[in-house]
């Protein structure tokens, strides 16, 4: 009997454990727990089923199945607008700042000393808040004293662009921006260029090889885990891409977007970007229904890229020790 | 085979006149003269480049000291310096109560991302359980998912909570958890041995004392650097304020304030410009008290994504 009850004693006592410990990594999760169940996963589903109905949030939202996304598609010049803009700054904005971070970091490990000072120097300008950093540069490069087009001119170029208040160049002027910001992808490329090991160089001397042919055989395969990173993120923030447009918008136009909706995306559509469209369906307009369909579209959009871009990534991304998370 | 033992197998005669050698022989003048002169072209670079980088923010303050009919020249040196433009901004804008907005919204943002984020990356780092791959998984599937598939729904809940106009919608819900903290959390966490947790664990210690009594003290880089992308995401925010607080003036960030100047007071660049520097220089100061902090963590999650 003593037995048998001190095998079940034995039984239970795990068991009760368990309940404990599932209850106190409840407890642990919980926020997250609830934000996710309240923060994303039902606004997700809510938003999907919004994007089916016409909803301008005084009313009930109404049933309309596929139109939303049929007059996106078809009818809607704004959309594709938005769409060519948005990918534009991301094919030439992204690259541009991979290529900008690599040197900028490649220039910090030169110095023997000092490096400590230009790093700081250098990532500065990459805390400037957004909405600062763009009315800066609107200046800097205002087309008819600013300091950039002062230089140009003095230069011998008679025209300069006009860059933020014309709407060939004011992208132009976006992606300089974000290359003035560089600080974050220059510090991560610094330390992916600080962890290739020194025998590699040293075995490429022995080699013979050159310093461009060692970059491309050792320095690019070793920091190209890093540059697969901030490509992904650059994708993804980049169809996000909303301060500095609005803030432009505003300061170009010198009217006030929460008043007049007309203004949104000035100079004339250019800066017009899917995160700044959707703001002005969804809470300019309140067409809720329509700027959910849009949030869908800029999701699948999303996950297609960066799907994209992890499958071409197999080819060229070289990780030491196998899987991306460890 | 050691280096001493290499020594004693060379001939003492020889050793002794390699290492005078080395000690005498002096680095021909020029080769000194070369690697003098690509130390001085290596730093010519890089100082051109560093001015680059600081331009924009000199030539913003030198603007913010003309007065408005010289900030539309091409001139760059005040002249004369009008250092009231500074109190000016302040007489335009209520400055101060968009300080004080942003600094609720930021402060409270940052605690709600420590406390609620801590101790999920404690158990996904620290605990076994089933199913906390999958949780794991989801984490890092939200940290991609654009933020404005949810703002609509998100958008409504705060309207019937009858909480648009207040601050609320921008600290609450970091109250619940932020991916990307957890995410960095998590990385970190995992880095610290674990048996230090089972000696505590031997001690009689629950999980909620291992936490705070090991492995946050750990952790406190990783928790400064998460507080401080949070701090200043919330402070640099535009979407979220916009949305919120937009339509209620005397709750605008300094985002707003700053993104509105110009059409609420025509075109006045040397006011723009000082309230421009006004509201980054909270951020800079920050920047160069918490330099360390600030590379460590970025480096944290670039390298370790």
């Amino acid at each position: 009997m003593k037995a048998a009850s001190g095998v079940g004693a034995i039984q239970r006592r795990p068991r009760k454990r368990d309940v404990r410990h599932a209850v106190t990594v409840l407890l642990f999760m919980s926020p997250w727990l609830i934000g996710f169940l309240g923060l994303i996963l039902y606004p997700m589903l809510s938003s999907l089923y919004f994007s089916f109905t016409r909803y301008s949030l005084l009313s009930t939202p109404e049933w309309i199945g596929l139109q939303n996304y049929s007059f996106m598609f078809t009818r809607d010049p704004y959309f594709w607008l938005a769409m060519r803009n948005t990918l534009w700054v991301i094919a030439v904005g992204v690259p541009s700042r991979i290529v900008f971070g690599i040197f900028t970091a490649w220039l910090l490990t030169l110095p023997r000393r000092g490096s400590r000072v230009y790093r700081t120097l250098y990532f500065m300008p990459s805390m400037a808040p957004p909405a600062a950093a763009a009315l800066a540069f609107i200046l800097v490069f205002q087309p008819s004293f600013g300091p950039v087009n002062t230089i140009l001119r003095g230069l011998g170029w008679h025209n300069p662009p006009l860059w933020f208040y014309g709407p060939n160049t004011s992208k132009w002027g976006l992606v300089i921006l974000g290359l003035w910001g560089i600080g974050d992808a220059m510090i991560i490329f610094l330390a992916g260029l600080l962890d290739v090991p020194q025998q590699l160089y040293e075995a490429a001397d022995i080699e013979g090889a050159t310093g461009v042919q060692k970059f491309r055989f050792v320095t690019l395969p070793m920091i190209s885990p890093v540059i697969f990173f901030s490509t992904v993120i650059g994708v993804i923030y980049g169809f996000q891409l909303f301060t500095q447009a609005y803030v432009t918008s505003v300061a170009v136009t010198g009217s006030s977007v929460t008043d007049v909706a007309s203004n949104i995306g000035s100079p004339q559509g250019s800066m017009l970007f899917f995160s700044v469209y959707l703001y002005e369906k969804g809470f300019l307009n309140f067409q809720m229904g329509y700027a959910s369909a849009l949030a869908w579209v800029l999701l699948v959009i999303t996950m297609a890229c960066t799907l994209l871009i992890i499958r071409g990534s197999r080819r060229w991304v070289h990780y030491q020790g196998g899987g991306a998370f460890r | 085979m050691s280096i001493e033992a290499q020594a004693q197998r060379i001939p003492a005669s020889i050793a002794v006149d390699t290492a005078d050698e080395l000690r005498l022989r002096p680095v021909p003048p020029d080769v000194r003269r070369r690697r003098l002169l690509m130390t001085v072209a290596r730093h010519a670079v890089l100082i051109a480049v560093a001015i680059a980088f600081l331009a924009p923010f000199f030539f913003i303050l030198m603007t913010s000291l003309m007065n408005n009919d010289q900030a539309v020249t091409p001139s760059f040196v005040p002249n004369p310096f009008e250092w009231s433009n500074f109190t000016d901004v302040f007489r335009r804008i209520p400055l101060l109560t968009y300080t004080w907005n942003t600094v609720q919204i930021a402060v409270g943002a940052t605690i709600g991302v420590v406390v609620s984020c801590v101790p999920v990356a404690y158990a996904l780092a620290r605990m076994r359980w089933r199913g906390r791959q999958l949780a794991f998984v989801l984490i890092l599937s939200t940290m991609m998912l654009p933020y404005q598939v949810t703002i609509v729904p998100l958008y409504i809940i705060w309207v019937r909570l009858h909480q648009v106009n207040h601050l609320t919608p921008l600290i609450l819900p970091l109250f619940l958890g932020d991916a990307f903290s957890i995410f960095l959390l998590r990385q970190f966490f995992l880095t610290i041995p674990e048996e230090l947790s089972d000696a505590a664990r031997v001690d009689g210690a629950s999980e909620w004392q291992i936490m705070t009594r090991v492995i946050v003290p750990l952790a406190k880089p990783a928790i400064a650097a998460v507080a401080l992308f949070q701090f200043l995401y919330s402070w640099n925010d535009l979407f979220g304020p916009l949305l919120f607080v937009g339509t209620n003036q005397k709750l605008w960030t300094l985002t707003i304030a700053l993104s509105e100047f110009q059409s609420r007071h025509g075109v006045e660049w040397n006011l723009t410009m000082a309230a421009s520097i006004l509201v980054m220089l909270p951020v800079i100061i920050l920047f160069f008290l918490a330099q360390r902090v600030f590379v460590e963590g970025v480096t944290l999650t670039g390298v370790k994504g």
